[in-house]
């Protein structure tokens, strides 16, 4: 049944577009017609030797592809595709899969080995392809098998890990799978290219290994031979070992005290004299051992008398030694890595690895590294100055404020002295450092701050004056000025020190947002996200004219951007990255003027203004809609309420877009968001346009398409809707209650013990019970009863999420508190006639009782309204 | 996976405004969603109607507080000053209201006890004692309605869209410049309309003194607000409420039934008693302050004549005859004076039989009801035969000694 395919697929990798076109229509044309047959002309083609490497190449390439795939709803259309494959069709491409393991070309060795473990992603969880992994091993233990073979056995092993859950496995599976992977690594057996493919193998199988790391024996094997391997004379490899060693850094730190001797030897070695790539990650592993510490820490002072995992102080007990070693790499900075966001380099690497040592140990790393920073900060090459700068900029989050405070009010303005540096790292580097001084140790409204009124003017000369600086430098003076006027958002009278600079800061962020010299658009994005900061932390009493006054210049800058010729694809993308930032900008300033009754009229003023440029912006694209034009308007609507009507029958057109826009799942999220403000802002006037609105709603709900973050919302949403139009959401009701209830099945059978399903669980029960209590709110006052027949199965629902509860590790509070209320609601809005169902229902008295005792005020609260509500229903 | 690729943030990528900005639209939505829904949830139980009965011209009131955060965009609603009888309106627009409008509005949602005639059943078991100087003197009272911003927690940190408000049931007591609350009808938007008064003042307890509004005035509110001590109706609570030092003058005693809800208008399930001990105002005076020889009485006039309590239903007290009305030029609806002669009141069977009544003319303006027939007969027992502070404490101890097992009235403030 295979055919023979081999001209087409060359054909297929033609110059000739006409005769490439013509290739692949006639394979898909192949392939839709007899997938099965295809797909086995594929796995012939590839295992044949005699077949040239091109056509082998791509009917691999072509093979994966059929198996898998980036997005989850296609990935999962495959591979029910392929289980539906008659079953002797399958068993005979796998054949010639595993035999072109052994094939002489490595590349029909290498792409056989993928698509193998593409298969098995699918069939072991299946448990269709049980002798996969005793085929596998006995390529490796049969005597004299060739070492391609091995290798390519041992790159398939380490590729079916990657794929698959080691529960899949047996115990006795893994054992045999790790003997064989730390085999191959054994330098006196095999080739450097099968101990490279173990040695990758074994990175993937290590989440395999837990049991036998919990095994002295084993994990002594296993480190010995991850060490030793380390120091291969293959660079290759000791990359490939130390990316072990960082991984078992983080999976098994418990267990690591035995090695930290050796290992510190080891990495400390490799950073002071290994090439780059090992380097890196000699101190990737340092970094791991950070987070893994910060981790524990942060656990502890939660958890304050759990004794939670053992801490074993690695960081503390090698400070002496580690903090040196990577204050050498400080020094060994590359020219221009500040204009390439693609370098990481053993500088960047070590700097960053100290700023979490700093963060692990606190205090004990000021001695070690402030003698370095006084000794260099003056030196005239550049590269000193810059490694100072930078030690000290890496160690400003850890040490305790006090200590802290001291060292920054005496640098501070060695700092802003060295704004004038003749060297761009320097300045670069330093304005960085402003940035996380500002960040950490300027905090007015929490009583301190290394800002004073006394040198607050020249620190604002000093960033205006270095913000016309090249761009890499303007970009994090931007920075610094962000988290300058962060420090002062809700800081009382000590925001008023910063109100005389305002303008002038406003003026230079809007002069950096016009600079044509930044090549991208990154400068222009800082300093308007900058700007957003400043007029968002800004004292509204005392800057509202300012705003007032930033607000035409924004419009009108907007305004132009409607203007711009558009040419080209790439004349469109800047037009909507301009309109980004500025729409952001409005959106900003919406926010702010309307939070204030004095102010708010200068934004209703506007509105139509403002209203209409966000049409033209929408008007800009044919397809899709502006996602930050449509973030604006929410704020907008929320600001008109219900003279936001006016505006409906232009701009609904593009809501509906919005709630389409399925594939830029965030625009379709913040639709479903500005959908529910205007609700609130309209009530019942949203009434004429419900229809549509629930019609795209509900075909959200229904896609797979739509990514699932969005789905929450939506049902929050349909509560939003039947709030403002009441009784009329009676239509809706049938299939809005149906996906509900759905929803609500879909809860009860999701995997909980994913800590993102239970998360993505516990939004969806939210939300549901938010759709409920919209809905019965909505209907209180009349036709209540319409919701007399759903009754019981939402008491189900609320049940079983009080059931699930009780269990700690499922709690959430926001999603009782939902569920308590609703509760509420419904012996609010139906009345007496609940009362039988509450009393068949007993579980409400103890939900009742459990939430009464809470520490959560909130909750109490909710909970004795509903417990009132209820009484008065049992009462009648 | 391929680890090699790694990078570690270094020196902090671009800040992501945007999604700081979508973080912050979700919170604003959020928020904005529970206060909607909150509002519906109050609005149902809150929600009284503007009577149409209202004959009277002009009322004086017991003190309302309406505490409220200002709305930004607040507009008149005319049309329902001019046609409140056509109107269903709820708290929040009824706080749009101004005047003696007002002032006739929240009057109605107003409990207004009983007088304690009878002790009531299970006294101890099923009430709650409070010192109070509720009068039923009219003169001292006048509706207030103050706006209190930020005074309510949720305000403080809400954004611009928090219209909570709360409803007080209080009495300002201007020695002091003290709002004392007496009861609580509706807390940051959750009635507590339907609650019973035991959970009621549970709540009124618990929440109020969270706000800070016992503190000292401040910027956010001009007044002080302090809470009138409650006790259960044992022996020592009935005690400490009636001799009790209190920093207001007191003017008798009330009782709440545990298990009543907040009822507008006249109810039995909350009483008030007085003794000289306990109040400076036993009998009423009239409008020079003086104790008038005879008992005084308000009535309303019905259009055939009868003469009738404010109760509901009301209570026929007497009659006049057409030919006397259309003579001294009454209408139907005034309220008018009468005194109780030597022939007294006479009851069978605790119904009102005969009243010995003389006409003594109109009533000062400012009355907004007439008398309650509780508050008529327990002025007529005053002067004939008082029930007494140990009549109440006999009642106690009685019940006590029926070994009904302990009390189970959790309340002892």
């Amino acid at each position: 049944m295979a055919m023979e395919i081999t001209q087409f697929l060359l054909a297929a990798q033609s110059a000739d577009a006409r005769v490439r076109t013509e290739a692949e229509s006639t394979l898909r044309q192949f392939q839709e017609q007899n997938l099965p047959g295809f797909l086995l002309s594929l796995s012939v083609e590839l295992a044949n030797n005699e077949k040239p490497p091109e056509s082998r190449r791509l009917a691999g390439i072509v093979l994966k592809n059929s198996l898998d795939a980036k997005d989850a709803v296609t990935k999962e259309r495959l591979a029910q595709q392929w289980m539906a494959i008659d079953i002797s069709i399958k068993s005979q491409i796998k054949d010639f899969l595993l035999r072109t393991l052994g094939s002489h070309v490595p590349e029909a060795r290498h792409t056989s080995a993928q698509v193998i473990a593409k298969i098995a992603s699918i069939e072991i969880p299946q448990k269709q392809w049980p002798d996969l992994i005793g085929i596998l091993l006995k390529n490796m233990t049969l005597k004299d098998s060739p070492a391609g073979l091995r290798q390519a056995t041992l790159e398939t092993l380490g590729y079916v890990c990657e794929e698959i859950s080691h529960r899949e496995l047996e115990q006795a599976e893994v054992n045999d799978v790790l003997t064989a992977v730390v085999q191959g690594m054994n330098l006196a057996e095999n080739n450097a290219e099968v101990r490279l493919a173990a040695t990758r193998a074994l990175y993937n199988a290590l989440d395999f290994a837990e049991t036998n790391f919990q095994n002295e024996m084993e994990r002594n094997y296993i480190m010995k031979m991850v060490c030793e391997t380390a120091m291969s004379k293959e660079i290759e490899i000791r990359q490939a070992a130390f990316e072990c060693l960082v991984s078992i850094a983080s999976t098994y730190y418990e267990v690591l005290e035995p090695y930290m001797q050796h290992l510190f030897e080891l990495t400390s070695n490799a950073v002071k004299g290994d090439e780059e790539p090992v380097a890196l990650q000699a101190i990737e592993f340092w970094s791991s051992i950070c987070d893994e510490e910060i981790e524990l820490q942060e656990f502890e002072s939660e958890n304050s008398g759990e004794s939670g995992p053992p801490h074993s102080c690695f960081i503390e007990k090698a400070l002496s030694s580690l903090v040196p070693m990577l204050l050498d790499t400080l020094l060994k900075q590359e020219e221009d890595q500040d204009q390439d966001d693609s370098i990481w380099n053993v500088s960047m690497a070590g700097g960053t690895c100290l700023g979490l040592v700093a963060r692990t140990v606190g205090d004990s790393i000021l001695p070690l590294v402030m003698p370095f920073v006084e000794a260099n900060i003056l030196k005239p090459d550049w590269h000193c100055r810059e490694a100072a700068t930078f030690a000290f900029g890496s160690i400003l989050e850890g040490p305790t404020l006090d200590k802290l405070s001291l060292l920054v009010h005496s640098g501070l303005d060695f700092l802003l002295r060295a704004m004038r540096d003749e060297n761009n790292h320097v300045k670069d580097t330093t304005a960085w450092t402003l940035s996380r001084i500002f960040e950490l140790l300027h905090s007015p409204a929490a009583g301190y701050s290394v800002i004073s009124s006394e040198n607050l003017q020249r620190i604002v000369e000093v960033l205006v004056e270095s913000i016309k600086d090249a761009p890499n430098v303007a970009e994090k003076v931007c920075g610094a000025i962000y988290y300058l006027a962060q420090g002062y958002e809700d800081a009382g009278t000590s925001s008023s020190l910063l109100t005389p600079y305002v303008p002038t800061i406003i003026d230079c962020l809007l002069t950096t947002a016009n600079r044509t010299d930044g090549g991208d658009s990154k400068l222009r994005s800082s300093a308007y996200e900058t700007l957003n900061e400043v007029v968002r932390c800004s004292n509204i009493a005392e800057t509202s004219q300012i705003i007032a006054q930033l607000l035409p210049v924004i419009m009108n800058k907007l305004g132009q951007t409607i203007e711009l010729q558009i040419v080209s694809l790439d004349d469109r993308e800047k037009q909507g990255d301009l309109q980004a930032s500025l729409c952001g900008v409005l959106q900003v300033i919406i926010q702010k003027l309307s939070s204030m009754d004095e102010t708010k009229p200068l934004i209703l003023q506007a509105a139509d203004q403002i209203m209409l440029l966000f049409l033209k912006v929408f008007a800009c694209r044919s397809s899709t809609v502006h996602e930050e034009a449509m973030l604006a308007i929410g704020s907008l609507a929320y600001a008109t309420g219900s003279e936001f009507g006016k505006y409906m029958p232009e701009f609904y057109k593009y809501l509906e877009m919005g709630l389409l826009n399925f594939e830029e799942y965030q625009v379709c999220a913040i639709t479903v968001g500005v959908v529910g403000d205007i609700c609130r802002a309209l009530d019942d006037k949203v009434l004429p346009y419900c229809d549509g609105i629930m019609n795209h709603l509900v075909k959200d709900l229904s896609s797979e398409e739509l990514h699932r973050s969005v789905k929450p919302p939506i049902f929050s949403c349909f509560g939003d809707i039947a709030l403002a139009i009441g009784e009329h959401f009676e239509k809706y009701v049938p299939y809005a209650i149906q996906m509900m209830q759905g929803a609500a099945e879909l809860c009860a059978r999701m995997d909980t013990s994913d800590d993102e399903l239970l998360e993505y669980a516990n939004q969806l029960k939210r939300s549901i019970f938010e759709a409920y209590s919209g809905i019965l709110q909505g209907f209180k006052n009349s036709k209540s009863e319409i919701m007399l027949p759903y009754a019981k199965h939402l008491l189900q629902f609320i049940e079983m999420v009080f059931r699930e509860q009780q269990r700690e590790t499922q709690r959430d509070e926001s999603v009782t508190k939902a569920a308590v209320a609703v509760m509420g609601d419904l012996a609010d809005a139906l009345g007496p006639n609940t009362k039988m169902l509450f009393r068949d229902l007993a579980f409400y008295a103890d939900f009742l009782g459990e939430c009464l005792q809470s520490e959560d005020e909130q909750l109490k609260e909710t909970a004795t309204w509903t417990q009132g509500m209820i009484g008065r229903v049992m009462v009648s | 996976m391929a680890p090699n690729e790694l990078h570690r943030l270094y020196k902090r990528p671009p800040i992501s405004d945007q999604q700081k900005r979508r973080e912050l639209s979700l919170r604003r939505q959020e928020q904005s969603r529970r206060d909607a829904q909150l509002q519906a949830r109050r609005l149902a139980s809150t929600l009284f109607s503007l009577s149409s009965s209202q004959t009277l011209e002009e009322t004086s009131e017991p003190d309302i507080d309406l505490v409220s955060e200002p709305q930004p965009d607040f507009q008149p609603e005319n049309e329902s000053v001019s046609s409140p009888s056509d109107l269903d309106l709820d708290v929040r627009q009824a706080s749009k209201l101004r005047g003696s409008e007002a002032r006739k509005w929240f009057a109605r949602q107003l409990m207004l006890p009983e007088w304690m005639i009878d002790v009531p059943d299970r006294l101890s078991h099923d009430w709650l004692a409070t010192r109070s100087y509720i009068t039923t003197d009219s003169r001292q009272r006048n509706c207030q309605c103050h706006h209190f911003p930020r005074l309510c927690p949720a305000c403080l940190t809400a954004s611009g869209s928090c219209q909570s408000y709360s409803i007080l049931d209080c009495i300002f007591h201007e020695m002091d410049q003290t709002y004392y609350v007496i009861d609580m009808i509706c807390w940051r938007g959750y009635s507590l309309y339907d609650c019973t008064a035991e959970f009621r003042f549970f709540w009124l307890n618990s929440k109020l003194a969270e706000t800070g509004a016992c503190d000292p005035p401040s910027q956010y509110h001009r007044y002080r607000f302090s809470l009138v001590p409650i006790y259960t109706c044992d022996q020592s609570g009935l005690h400490s409420a009636y001799a009790g030092a209190v920093p207001y003058v007191k003017d008798g005693l009330l009782f709440y039934n545990k298990h009543a809800h907040y009822q507008p208008g006249n109810t039995p399930l909350a009483l008030v008693w007085k003794d000289e001990n306990c109040s400076q105002y036993v009998i009423d005076t009239d409008s020079k302050g003086q104790v008038p020889s005879q008992q005084q009485v308000v009535l309303e006039l019905l259009h055939d004549g009868k003469l009738i309590t404010s109760d509901d239903p009301p209570v026929v007290f007497g009659f006049l005859e057409l030919e006397f009305t259309q003579k001294s030029g009454l209408h139907p609806g005034n309220l008018l004076r009468f005194s109780i002669g030597n022939g007294g009141l006479h009851t069978v069977d605790g119904k009102l039989e005969k009243a010995d009544l003389h006409y003594f003319g109109k009533s000062n303006r400012a009355r907004a009801f007439a008398d309650s027939y509780s508050k008529i007969m327990f002025q007529y027992s005053v002067r004939h035969s008082p029930l007494r502070i140990d009549d109440l404490v006999a009642s106690i101890s009685s019940s006590d000694d029926e070994g009904n097992g302990p009390s189970d009235v959790e309340m002892a403030v």
